[in-house]
């Protein structure tokens, strides 16, 4: 059996609200190991109030091959884009 | 009350050496509060001074990346509570010395960390098993620090005590797991604590200084902290299947300035340039 | 650089005509500015250069910590050995995030480090330099850092998707390295006169060890085009070398240092300074493991790595028992 610890990928929720952003990897025994680890690695400079570990082989991911199928019918539907309407300028900042 | 002083730094100019600072004893009069205090804050300043150096010297050589960057973490917690501890103590002396002239100027004498903290660093093990000893004395001494009476104290114990609050739970939880991991991580953490069970007992033996801070109400009575050392370090043992010495010896000394060998080869690494440049500014 | 005469499989670009129509799709991919992903489809030799190019970026950034690391038991006061220590922590952290952006290739960062440490994968000639007295530390963060700024800032705009995003990381975390390190070295370039005679050989010793980072001349490397191509590489190593050069001298001269030697001179003409290059002899040689340093700095890490396995395999131990106890609980 490989003794490597298993890779974990870490995110971050920094302090002013946003949702948890993935900014890296790293390996580590176990959850609460890689949780330490991810403090001590990806929060040095203050980064981060909460963090998320999750081991990278259990990430199921999009299939680029199906970019096409999967996104492009959001290109088409512009008009969940703020931009899309037109609001005079007399009413304000909207 | 404060005794002449030799020479102290007073250099402004960045393109000159300064002169040179005494590395002689505290001018300070032994029994009385200010070199009680000064006292009290250099064996606390000289115990994150000298372990955090200790725990610096594994910088590029630990087992794997993730702890190189743990451990500098603490390092780095170490040596900023020094500046504190250390700078607090110049205050207290009134002489002029910084934080700096303490930590690289005194010899060995006038150093009053206790012994545990200068052993050398061992395998990995007897790193954390020297980390989680000194630990779980260090977070309740600093809670206690909390309730000093005297402010300024007070208000470094409580900076340093959320540090060492995550340098407990993490050097408890490593000696757990490889207390009950391998057979040969076993073997070394038994190992590693019985090198260093002896070098216990000094925390919590206490001298007249200590009694009279602890009366002023200033730092706990060292002994007060050992019923709570004994129950989390037996219960951590227990659930790393370790077993605590029977050997009840204390080394003592390091807290009067009776040192092992190991401080002075430490001292002659951490101090040379300020030794051998004087009065440079670095 | 800290990837230095990285080989790609083949010498010369592949041609346009030559290559299949998922090859061609690719390279339209990478001309357009669209970063390459994880699981998106990869020419095989794409993937082994890059695996080559950021393990041995990583492997430096590892590697590295030991010539700085040599000076912390001996920084001079708490506050340098504090922006010291948390420097070299830092490489340590870009080692890590570089071995993360490898393994999204499909190579593990064990195998990676098995490979370096049975000398089959290198690191940086650079660090098989010593640092010899505390000048050098500040030159290091200043001078070497600095080189590798200059061409971590190009990478950036790399091809690969997980590298160049390792790059901005890094970058940003960068720049407060070549700054401590200019300011420690600007107190011994203005300090006592044995300080100033330290910074003096300091540069002097590094300078042309900093400028072989950036590689022999691309004119003489058969691998530079397909990488460019491939925007593995986006600057060649002597606009690189350039621009660090430029950037250095007028650094220098505030310090009121000698230039470390005699070939530097302002040429109106090209708008640039003029410099020798180094002693390319020496640079292989380092590349061939006949460096100063070279037989310490792989004992090192070979002995951290090996007394390590206990601790590695402990941590790992005591994770599978606890999760089948707690399986055998529930």
């Amino acid at each position: 059996m490989s003794n490597e610890w298993p890779l974990w990928e870490v995110f971050i929720r920094g302090q002013h609200g946003l949702n948890h952003r993935h900014v890296g990897s790293l390996h580590a025994p176990d959850a609460e190991l890689a949780i330490r680890h991810a403090r001590d690695v990806y929060t040095r400079r203050n980064e981060g109030v909460s963090i998320w570990v999750v081991k990278s082989a259990e990430i199921a991911a999009s299939d680029p091959n199906e970019k096409g199928p999967l996104f492009e019918p959001s290109n088409s539907k512009v008009y969940r884009h703020p931009t899309f309407y037109d609001i005079p300028d007399e009413v304000g900042h909207m | 009350m404060v005794a002449p002083v030799p020479e102290v730094r007073l250099a402004t100019n960045a393109n000159m050496a300064g002169p040179v600072v005494f590395t002689g004893q505290t001018p300070l009069t032994p029994g009385t509060p200010e070199h009680d205090l000064f006292t009290g804050l250099t064996r606390l300043g000289d115990n994150t001074l000298i372990l955090g150096h200790r725990v610096s010297e594994w910088c590029g050589h630990s087992p794997i990346l993730e702890e190189d960057i743990a451990l500098a973490n603490m390092a780095l917690d170490l040596i900023g509570q020094t500046q504190l501890w250390l700078g607090l103590a110049g205050a207290v002396e009134g002489a002029g010395r910084t934080a700096d002239d303490l930590a690289f100027l005194r010899d060995g004498w006038d150093f009053s960390n206790i012994l545990l903290v200068e052993r050398p660093n061992g395998d990995f093990g007897q790193t954390l098993m020297r980390q989680f000893l000194f630990d779980a004395w260090h977070q309740p001494m600093l809670k206690a620090l909390e309730g000093s009476a005297d402010a300024r104290v007070a208000e470094i114990a409580a900076k340093a005590g959320k540090e060492v609050a995550y340098h407990v739970e993490r050097s408890a939880d490593l000696v757990i797991r490889l207390g009950d991991g391998t057979e040969e991580s076993h073997t070394r953490m038994q190992r590693a604590l019985d090198a260093l069970w002896t070098y216990c007992g000094e925390m919590f033996i206490g001298d007249a200084i200590d009694a009279r801070l602890a009366a002023a109400g200033i730092m706990p009575a060292p002994e007060s902290l050992r019923p709570g050392w004994d129950a989390l370090v037996g219960e951590v043992l227990a659930e790393a299947t370790l077993t605590p010495p029977a050997n009840p010896y204390a080394h003592t000394g390091g807290k009067q300035g009776k040192h092992t060998e190991h401080l002075g080869h430490l001292l002659t690494s951490m101090q040379w340039l300020q030794r051998a440049y004087p009065g440079a500014k670095w | 650089m800290y990837a230095q005469m990285i080989k790609t499989a083949h010498s010369g670009v592949h041609k346009r005509e030559d290559m299949t129509e998922q090859e061609r799709a690719f390279q339209d991919r990478i001309d357009a500015g669209e970063k390459i992903e994880p699981r998106d489809w990869m020419p095989d030799d794409y993937r082994a250069t890059l695996i080559r190019q950021i393990g041995q970026h990583a492997h430096s950034e590892v590697v590295g910590q030991l010539p700085e690391g040599n000076w912390i038991t001996r920084a001079p006061t708490l506050e340098r050995k504090a922006i010291l220590l948390a420097k070299v922590q830092d490489e340590a952290g870009h080692g890590l995030y570089l071995y993360s952006a490898a393994e999204t290739l499909g190579e593990s960062r064990d195998e990676l480090v098995r490979l370096l440490h049975e000398g089959r994968m290198k690191y940086s000639s650079i660090f098989n330099y010593p640092t010899l007295n505390w000048a050098d530390i500040g030159a290091v963060g200043w001078l070497v850092d600095g080189a590798a700024i200059v061409n971590q800032v190009a990478l950036q705009r790399t091809s690969y998707g997980p590298y160049s995003r390792a790059m901005v990381r890094i970058c940003k975390e960068e720049s407060f390295h070549a700054r401590q390190g200019y300011s420690a070295f600007m107190a011994m370039a203005l300090g006592t006169p044995e300080q100033k005679r330290m910074a003096q050989d300091a540069l002097n010793r590094m300078w042309f060890p900093c400028l072989m980072m950036f590689g022999p001349s691309d004119k003489d490397s058969v691998h530079s085009e397909q990488s460019m191509a491939w925007k593995i590489k986006v600057a060649t190593n002597d606009e690189l070398r350039q621009k660090y050069v430029d950037q250095t001298i007028p650094q220098i001269e505030y310090l009121g240092l000698d230039l470390p030697e005699a070939g530097i001179v302002w040429n109106e003409a090209r708008g640039h300074y003029d410099f020798d290059m180094p002693d390319w002899s020496e640079f292989f040689n380092v590349l061939k493991g006949n460096g100063p340093c070279n037989s310490d700095r792989m004992a090192d890490r070979v002995n951290a790595w090996e007394d390590g396995a206990w601790f590695r395999d402990g941590l790992m131990a005591h994770a599978r028992k606890a999760r089948a106890r707690k399986m055998a609980a529930e």
